[in-house]
């Protein structure tokens, strides 16, 4: 499978892009006079697949679409998919017929036979969400001309899990938030989101850590309130308060603790710049912190966007691409140290 | 202490004080059954807890069994796997569905957002018109009336669709002119 050189959500040009690393939003729909995904035969699931990619292909939704039919692909072609946010790592290891659309730039992904029929994403670098859902509304819209949607006046669009119904929409923004992890402070984020109905995840989405210092922060509530108004609250009530916090705790580090700062900073950055084995987990601390430290102008002469592409860089399939075979978890951290050495050097 | 309305003991003895006056009345057993007040019993409290789990059970029991007639999945196994089966689920358990989803969804028990537009499509818009207009009077009635306003929109909106589709190709989007530009 062939990508340009990094995910395009990865530059570092989208607004408010030293917190907000990217932002998505996705929705949930299914096609009527079919069981959900989880109770369909693999017939019906392959009828889904075929109906879908007929439909995705002929909507015209970007100029170019690449299917990828996940069934037929193999185990490091989806896990690419998965560490590029296009696919869910559900539908990576889900054994039943399964496809993705992807558009040409990578912004655009639609899931066939996860836990919904359909499940259509945009992404984007920074905090974009108006733009996003603006988007994603012409793209369903553009689906729903040519396949009948399950739908209830009550509940809305119908999904399997009721978690998901009425608007089917979620908006999730992966946010870095290192000096608020530095200053112990993360459990109150935690703490606030919870009480305003959101989640807090790990970089990969459900069930991950939060490697890094990365956390996906998503709304929970998807019935009773309109597309907009989700936005609405998500944009105005809920992002610029963690906004604001982790700028707060970077003002506090650079004021009361610029020692510790530049000291975790610089020395992660010399572990980066000499280690000669390095685990996936340790490489995305250690990024982490070199990237607070950029922000911060506390170095010199380290691209942002370097740092940013090396997150995705030292993933295990873009490691195996990268040298084009695949690698046992000893040469992989080797091969990892080889890369990002070569990359600060 | 006597009843207050017969000569045998009083096992009810209920105190009220309404505006400062100090009101006791003490019944029988008889007596306070007949005035509806609630009774102190001769049962054992545990007989009492198994009638009172049985009674409950037997009903969570019978919801679990209900079953989708499209699908076939039960209650009982939406329970434990939290995904329905099909659309339809959402009909044949809503009793038993709506009580969770207002708990999972912070209160909410109606969808709100965008419904599909797309004219000749299985909505069944007459359907929709009637929910909705049920749902302004209920706006109304409780004084929402920012709510009343969105639902009296999305009913002119319903409206204008219903009588440009009866004139049109039924197989064509009939969009409400939102703007689609990328």
């Amino acid at each position: 499978m062939e990508f340009a050189s990094q995910g395009p959500w990865l530059s570092n040009d989208g607004p408010e892009s030293d917190v907000v690393m990217s932002c998505r939003v996705r929705l949930a729909r299914n096609v009527a006079g079919f069981p959900f995904v989880v109770r369909a035969s693999d017939a019906q699931r392959r009828e889904l697949v075929q109906l879908a990619r007929q439909v995705v292909l002929e909507s015209n939704l970007s100029k170019e679409m690449i299917w990828v039919d996940l069934a037929e692909a193999t185990a490091r072609d989806r896990q690419l998919l998965v560490e590029r946010h296009l696919i869910s790592r559900h539908l990576a290891e889900a054994d039943i017929p399964r496809a993705v659309a992807v558009s040409n730039d990578e912004t655009l992904s639609i899931m066939i036979n996860e836990e919904d029929h359909l499940r259509m994403q945009l992404i984007a670098p920074g905090l974009r969400l108006d733009d996003l859902v603006q988007r994603i509304d012409a793209v369903d819209e553009a689906l729903e001309a040519k396949v009948d949607y399950a739908f209830s006046p009550r509940w809305g669009y119908l999904t399997a899990c009721p978690t998901n119904l009425g608007t089917g929409i979620r908006l999730s923004v992966m946010m870095h938030l290192p000096a608020l992890k530095l200053s112990n402070e993360i459990e109150r984020v935690r703490r606030a989101a919870k009480d305003l109905h959101l989640a807090v995840r790990g970089y990969y989405g459900e069930g991950s850590e939060s490697a890094g210092d990365f956390y996906q922060i998503s709304n929970q509530v998807t019935l009773g309130r309109s597309e907009q108004e989700i936005l609405q609250e998500f944009l105005e009530r809920i992002l610029p308060q963690i906004i604001e916090y982790e700028h707060q705790a970077r003002r506090m580090l650079v004021e009361r603790n610029a020692t510790l700062l530049d000291d975790r900073v610089h020395r992660s950055l010399a572990v980066l710049r000499n280690a000669r084995l390095l685990g996936a987990e340790e490489a995305m601390k250690l990024l982490s912190r070199v990237r607070l430290g950029v922000h911060l102008r506390r170095v010199d002469g380290v691209d942002i966007d370097l740092i940013n592409r090396l997150l995705l860089q030292i993933q295990p399939a873009h490691l195996q691409l990268h040298v084009g075979a695949d690698l046992a978890a000893d040469r992989l951290r080797e091969v990892r140290a080889t890369v990002v050495r070569k990359a600060l050097a | 202490m006597k009843c207050d309305f017969c000569d045998k003991p009083a096992v009810v003895h209920e105190v009220t004080v309404k505006n400062g006056v100090k009101k006791e009345i003490h019944l029988c057993e008889a007596h306070a059954q007949e005035a509806g007040v609630a009774m102190p019993t001769h049962q054992p409290i545990n007989q009492l807890l198994t009638q009172f789990v049985m009674s409950h059970s037997a009903k969570a029991g019978a919801a679990a069994k209900r079953k989708c007639a499209s699908c076939g999945i039960t209650f009982g196994q939406f329970r434990q796997s939290g995904t329905l089966g099909c659309p339809d689920c959402y009909e044949a358990f809503e009793k038993q569905l709506a009580p969770l989803i207002e708990r999972a969804q912070n209160g909410a028990t109606h969808h709100r957002g965008k419904s599909p537009r797309r004219a000749g499509s299985s909505i069944d818009r007459p359907h929709l018109i009637r929910q909705l207009t049920k749902e302004l009077d209920q706006a109304v009635a409780a004084e929402q009336y920012e709510r009343a306003a969105k639902l009296r929109d999305r009913l002119r909106s319903l409206d204008t669709e219903l009588s440009a589709s009866a004139g049109g190709d039924p197989g064509v989007h009939q969009g409400k002119g939102k703007a689609n530009s990328p």
